[in-house]
């Protein structure tokens, strides 16, 4: 057997950006060679927006008035951006599972005993988390179009709905990272990394218009931020709003969006953070 | 402290909740030597390891790697250190060079070393052909070649390595081993736990034996055997009537006192191999016939064996069971 250098000088690298950002991209770009490498994950994670947009936009559509909108293809227009609220909020499952698993086999052990940004496992994971869902809301807005939904509202506008639709999604990732981290085990993290996205999700203004939700929970539909986004979208995009109501959140969608998630990202990255620095693998 | 200390370990005391993992462990390794941490499933080895290499803090006691302390000073450890855990720890849907590459660039590395440097481990490991494959596609003792490969990127000086070869089969063990003896060579620190005896003694020149967070015993594979006691000369009679005068035998050339079982005499000496001569001279003389004679070295198995009252493979168990080997010692003592 041959020597193996042992005792060489090593060069380093000089950074163009913080190392934060660096070994951010480092793990995110691993991250998404992963996704192709596993075409079937991606291929998935796209069927189940794509089946509630058929199933909304056909099953339940016509049972589902919109207040304000007579049209009979008006719940396929006020459907569309809410689908894109609620499929871009399940980016935070993804970033569960997938610090889950890096934990299971040992990687965040290896992380963490680099000389490493301690971030940037969690940056790279929801970095690429948000960065696939450029994919996913390609693939829907053209189901969309299918369908009949319509950008009807400029493409500057449309571009901004987009932006805040990743914005929302790198939002979450976060939460979901977060939650990631005290899992036990990668099965355990694909029933936590979803149980709570689901009622986020439908408490709000995204299937059904606010007004038909009773007082309570009309409440807290009306200042969850997915309600917000969705109507920010809407907006954006020229379709249906379906009227806000009374409540501040949903006068001012697209600040409350913005607000929200900057909040939101401040407060998981440094629970996340903090966790992260004491976790070990199992 | 010298620049000769790689790693010093002082009185580590490690809780989690009620649980005491480690109960004060001290440990030294110097520069270039190879020490491994020995001892059951749950006695504080991965423990140690994790607070070593800065994964854990401990609850109390210091620790300081490549000279800097691994509590106040983690990013000068991580630079110094190459950490190879009880999983293959490489991510699964990047290929062999894309691991590297990655790992690479999270130490900082040039990005013109890296490329070179993983050419070379995927060499000097033998992964060259499977390099551009995703690493799941890898058998477990390319996965653990690729681990390690791993922890060597940045040519670390003191290299952890915690149960290398566990899940491997005795022959990509046997790999893995000539692997470690080739970078010892080379000079690398190497700090590795292990619950398997006949890896601490093949690999490790200091063995520290550790049980219940604790060290139970420290020294070289030979102080560890001379601990209790040294050789002993083992001689197996035909004739059931011929025991007693086998122990006379034994006894004129032996520093003990002979012990029978059955059919097989057995005694303590001190000497080399000259002693069976002398043993089978006496035995001629007293004209005994014997199907076996043997100088038998007590093994790293019989150390722990009797420092902890239970095997090595054994999960903790705090009554020792009645095995086999048990019932020998028992003999033995009696």
């Amino acid at each position: 057997m041959s020597t193996l250098t042992m005792n060489a000088p090593v060069p380093m690298r000089r950074p163009i950006y913080g190392w934060t950002i660096h070994d951010g991209l480092v793990v995110a770009r691993r991250n998404l060679i992963q996704t192709v490498r596993v075409p079937e994950l991606l291929f998935f994670s796209l069927v189940q927006p794509v089946i509630f947009v058929l199933l909304f936009a056909y099953v339940f559509g016509g049972a589902i008035p919109i207040p304000g909108d007579t049209a009979s293809d008006a719940y396929r227009q006020y459907l569309m951006p809410g689908i894109f609220g609620q499929t871009v909020a399940f980016a935070a499952a993804s970033s569960t599972v997938g610090l889950a698993e890096d934990m299971h086999k040992g990687l965040i052990d290896r992380f963490r005993a680099l000389p490493m940004a301690p971030p940037a496992v969690l940056i790279g994971r929801t970095l690429a988390d948000a960065v696939r869902q450029i994919l996913v809301l390609l693939v829907l807005s053209i189901t969309g179009y299918l369908v009949g939904w319509r950008i009807d509202n400029g493409l500057l506008n449309a571009i901004y709905a987009y932006a805040l639709l990743l914005l929302f999604a790198y939002t979450v990732a976060w939460i979901g990272a977060w939650i990631g981290l005290y899992m036990p085990n990668p099965e355990t993290a694909n029933t936590a990394g979803l149980v709570w996205l689901f009622p986020m999700t439908f408490l709000s203004n995204a299937f059904v218009p606010l007004s038909s939700l009773p007082g309570v929970l009309q409440v807290i539909a009306a200042w969850n931020p997915i309600s917000a986004l969705v109507l920010a979208c809407r907006e954006l995009f020229g379709n249906p709003t379906g009227a806000g109501g009374d409540y501040w959140p949903l006068q001012h969608p697209q600040l409350y969006t913005i607000v929200s998630c900057v909040v939101l990202i401040a407060i998981f990255s440094t629970l996340s953070v903090r966790r992260y620095r004491r976790t070990t693998s199992r | 402290m010298t620049s000769e200390i790689a790693v010093q370990a002082e009185g580590l005391v490690k809780e989690f909740g009620e649980v005491k993992a480690l109960d004060g462990i001290d440990l030294t390794v110097n520069r270039g030597q190879v020490v491994g941490l020995l001892g059951p499933n749950g006695a504080g080895k991965t423990t140690t390891v994790r607070i070593l290499s800065t994964l854990l803090q401990p609850t109390s006691g210091r620790a300081t790697v490549a000279g800097f302390d691994v509590v106040k000073q983690p990013d000068e450890v991580r630079r110094a250190i190459g950490l190879t855990g009880q999983y293959a720890a490489v991510d699964e849907y990047l290929t062999g060079r894309e691991n590297l590459r990655m790992f690479g660039d999270l130490y900082h590395l040039a990005p013109s070393y890296v490329k070179e440097r993983s050419a070379e481990l995927l060499d000097w490991f033998d992964l060259t052909d499977a390099a551009d494959r995703p690493a799941k596609t890898y058998s477990g003792g390319m996965r653990r070649r690729l681990d390690l490969a791993a922890s060597l990127v940045a040519q670390p000086s003191i290299l952890f390595l915690d149960e290398p070869t566990t899940g491997l089969d005795p022959r990509s063990r046997l790999g893995l081993w000539g692997v470690i003896e080739n970078l010892v060579a080379q000079g690398t620190t190497v700090l590795l736990t292990t619950q398997y005896l006949e890896e601490a003694d093949q690999l490790a020149e200091d063995i520290v034996v550790i049980d219940h967070g604790r060290v139970i015993a420290h020294g070289t594979s030979e102080q560890l055997k001379d601990q209790i006691g040294g050789d002993r000369v083992e001689v197996t009679v035909v004739d059931p009537a011929a025991v007693g005068r086998a122990a006379d035998a034994l006894r004129s050339v032996s520093s003990g006192e002979p012990l029978v079982e059955e059919l097989r005499v057995s005694a303590p000496v001190s000497g080399g191999s000259t002693i069976l001569v002398d043993a089978i001279r006496a035995l001629d003389l007293q004209g005994v016939e014997v199907t076996d004679l043997q100088l038998r070295r007590p093994t790293l198995d019989d150390v722990f064996m009797s420092l902890t009252g239970h095997a090595a493979e054994d999960e903790v168990a705090p009554a020792p069971k009645k095995g086999r080997r048990r019932g020998k010692r028992g003999g033995e003592a009696a």
